[in-house]
């Protein structure tokens, strides 16, 4: 049976993340991008968003509120900023909307796809984060080692290429910082957790790497670790093909450390932004799996009244 | 006007490295004990600043750049309150460190930070350079890997920095790459573009024996800071060796306002015996030097090679040539194995 239905979107945020998105969704069966928000008239993404047949508003998320019950929006991405994110969500949950947070404001749960999407979409939540991209690439390995044994610290270092990191994440590396660190304690299921990001400005420009190291409270099970990071690998590889381990599992006394490549699809910025891609795609898959449970008549979102 | 007598009169600040740079000559294992023995020393001689931090500055104790025995807030409490004259500063680099540890610095006593990033990456850099000068920090923006930009767009980065607030702009030599001529051109260009009162400073690495030539063709273009460490503890082939660079200094008719001679026998008596190797022009820093590597990576490299079969010196040129820059020395194990895979040393999964 085809499925002909599909839950109708809003993109918040006209940058980086919110142009990649629309190709993302554009290719869902159960998603369909309907409008695009921005704050500048003249900014490229919402020139792009119209070339791709969105509706488009500059006037920010009010410029949307009015159209949603007539539009039928059901699921909205919001890539604009923390600092504006809570008011955003506030609004759109209001009229039954559900969030799904790109920014670092994480004032849902936190949601990485192969760890625990299954159970905020059983929760019914109405606003889910997604961390942020290096979280995305680090935070299932990371679990993968914590379901075998358990991990005292994790710390994961994402070198990112300076093209693709844009002006919002620069100015405010110190939230992508304490979200990614709070995730992997609070997802990947390590004890302690740090997250670094390096942003290098190679010509041509560099696939973004995640280096992944956890230190196990006994020594390693080699094998079962292998084993566990390997499986884990090929779901992620479901929603980012791209998704590719370069060097190890490497032992060396307790600690683990896994060496991972992130190569984009090439929608918006070219395939070295596999940090763009890690975070659209994820958010993606989450939209997809509140999606189905909506068409599958499961789960009905409901308004949530203004505390 | 030849330009040594055009430098006679010029005053320099003199900031030491020993206690940061030199963490990473020591795989970041420096006592308490030794710390405070060696900031009274410096300060007892003359040098106005100190700074003092694990190598990679606040936030680098992580399994990406080593664990020191003690926390940045124990070197800095312990460290402060021993000193009389000198002021102590701390490195930030953004991505690293972060705003909270700045402020629990600050609380330990910490005045004065440099602010890094990349040479290409400054506005990275804003938010750590607004709340330093909110808390009335000496603020510096040190622009590291400084050979990978031109001196115009070294210029533009310098400017931004400026724009945040920092006041001081650092051409940072990290891989020891850079020529006299090299420091003078990126110099001169900051000096072009930067407000009057914005200083310059300059902080490199001796890998090709350039530190003090470097320093002073620096000064020569409007430097007024310079970098250095006593018996130049530091990274790679260590800092520019602040004794040495005090006498050019004082051969020259530039002031530092620090000590000559106690800073030569500090250099002897204190540092050397504590060097767990001699910091010097070898085989693998001079490689540094040459391929233009970051400093930091020498010691790492070496464990990769021995734990992988590669020599050092092969790792460090693909390191070079892959582009690498400070903070990914993830990428030395990563580039180890994938070496030792393609010369049949270690297994490829099927």
């Amino acid at each position: 049976m085809t499925q002909s239905r599909k839950i109708r979107c809003a993109l918040i945020g006209s940058g980086n993340i919110g142009t990649d998105l629309i190709y993302k969704i554009q290719r869902s069966a159960v998603l369909e991008p309907v409008w695009m928000v921005g704050i500048d008239p003249a900014s490229e993404g919402l020139a792009r968003a119209r070339e791709m047949g969105l509706k488009t508003t500059a006037e920010g998320v009010d410029g949307l509120l009015p159209h949603v019950l007539e539009d039928d929006i059901q699921i909205a991405f919001d890539a604009t900023s923390a600092y504006v994110h809570a008011e955003n969500s506030r609004k759109l949950n209001e009229l039954g909307v559900m969030m799904i947070d790109l920014t670092p404001a994480a004032i849902g749960p936190l949601c990485v796809p192969p760890v625990n999407l299954r159970q905020h979409a059983d929760k019914l939540e109405m606003n889910v984060n997604m961390i942020s991209c290096a979280g995305q690439a680090t935070i299932p390995i990371v679990n993968a080692v914590v379901q075998v044994q358990a991990v005292d610290y994790a710390e994961i270092v994402a070198s990112l290429a300076s093209k693709s990191v844009g002006p919002g994440t620069r100015a405010n590396l110190d939230e992508f910082t304490y979200t990614t660190s709070d995730a992997l304690v609070r997802v990947g299921g390590a004890r302690r957790g740090k997250a670094l990001a390096i942003i290098n400005p190679a010509e041509p420009p560099m696939i973004m790497r995640n280096t992944i190291s956890c230190l196990t409270d006994e020594e390693p099970d080699r094998e079962r670790i292998t084993a566990s990071v390997l499986t884990m690998i090929k779901e992620v590889q479901k929603y980012v093909p791209g998704y590719r381990l370069v060097n190890g599992p490497d032992y060396d006394g307790k600690r683990v450390t896994v060496f991972m490549e992130v190569a984009g699809l090439g929608d918006y910025l070219p395939t070295y932004a596999g940090n763009l891609d890690i975070m659209t795609a994820a958010a993606t898959r989450t939209a997809e799996m509140f999606a189905e449970e909506i068409l599958a008549g499961k789960i009905r979102l409901q308004p949530l009244e203004a505390a | 006007m030849n330009s040594e007598q055009s430098l006679a009169g010029r005053k320099v600040i003199i900031h030491d490295m020993c206690l940061r740079d030199g963490m990473h000559a020591k795989r970041e294992q420096m006592s308490i004990e030794q710390m405070v023995l060696i900031a009274t020393a410096l300060d007892a001689a003359g040098v106005p600043l100190i700074q003092v931090t694990h190598g990679a500055g606040l936030g680098g104790n992580s399994l990406q750049h080593g664990f020191a025995p003690h926390s940045n807030e124990e070197y800095l409490t312990a460290v402060t309150a021993k000193l009389k004259q000198a002021k102590v500063s701390i490195l930030l680099i953004p991505g690293l460190g972060t705003m909270r540890e700045l402020q629990s610095a600050y609380d330990c006593g910490a005045r004065s930070v440099h602010v890094a990033t990349h040479c290409t990456e400054a506005d990275t850099s804003p938010q750590h350079i607004a709340f330093a000068r909110k808390l009335g920090m000496d603020t510096s923006g040190f622009l590291m890997m400084a050979h990978l930009n031109t001196p115009e767009g070294l210029a533009q980065q310098g400017k931004l920095m400026e724009s945040y607030g920092a006041h001081t702009v650092y051409v940072t030599d990290s891989a020891g790459y850079m020529l006299p001529a090299d420091v003078k051109a990126r110099i001169a260009a900051l000096r072009d573009v930067l407000k009057p009162e914005t200083e310059i400073g300059f902080h490199g690495h001796h890998n090709l024996g350039m530190g003090i030539a470097n320093s002073i063709a620096a000064i020569e273009a409007g430097a007024s800071r310079i970098d250095a460490s006593v018996a130049g503890l530091g990274a790679g082939a260590g800092n520019t060796p602040l004794e040495v660079f005090v006498a050019v200094c004082e051969r020259m008719g530039i002031v530092t306002g620090c000590d000559l001679f106690q800073l030569m026998d500090m250099a002897e008596d204190v540092i050397l015996p504590i060097m767990d190797h001699v910091v010097r022009v070898d085989r693998a820093s001079l490689t540094l030097g040459y391929a233009g590597v970051y400093s930091t990576f020498l010691l790492h490299a070496k464990r990769a090679g021995e734990r992988f079969g590669i020599p050092a010196r092969d790792i460090l040129v693909e390191l070079g040539r892959k582009k690498m820059i400070g903070g990914q020395e993830d990428m030395i194990v990563d580039t180890a194995m994938t070496m030792a895979k393609e010369r049949g040393r270690l297994p490829v999964r099927g």
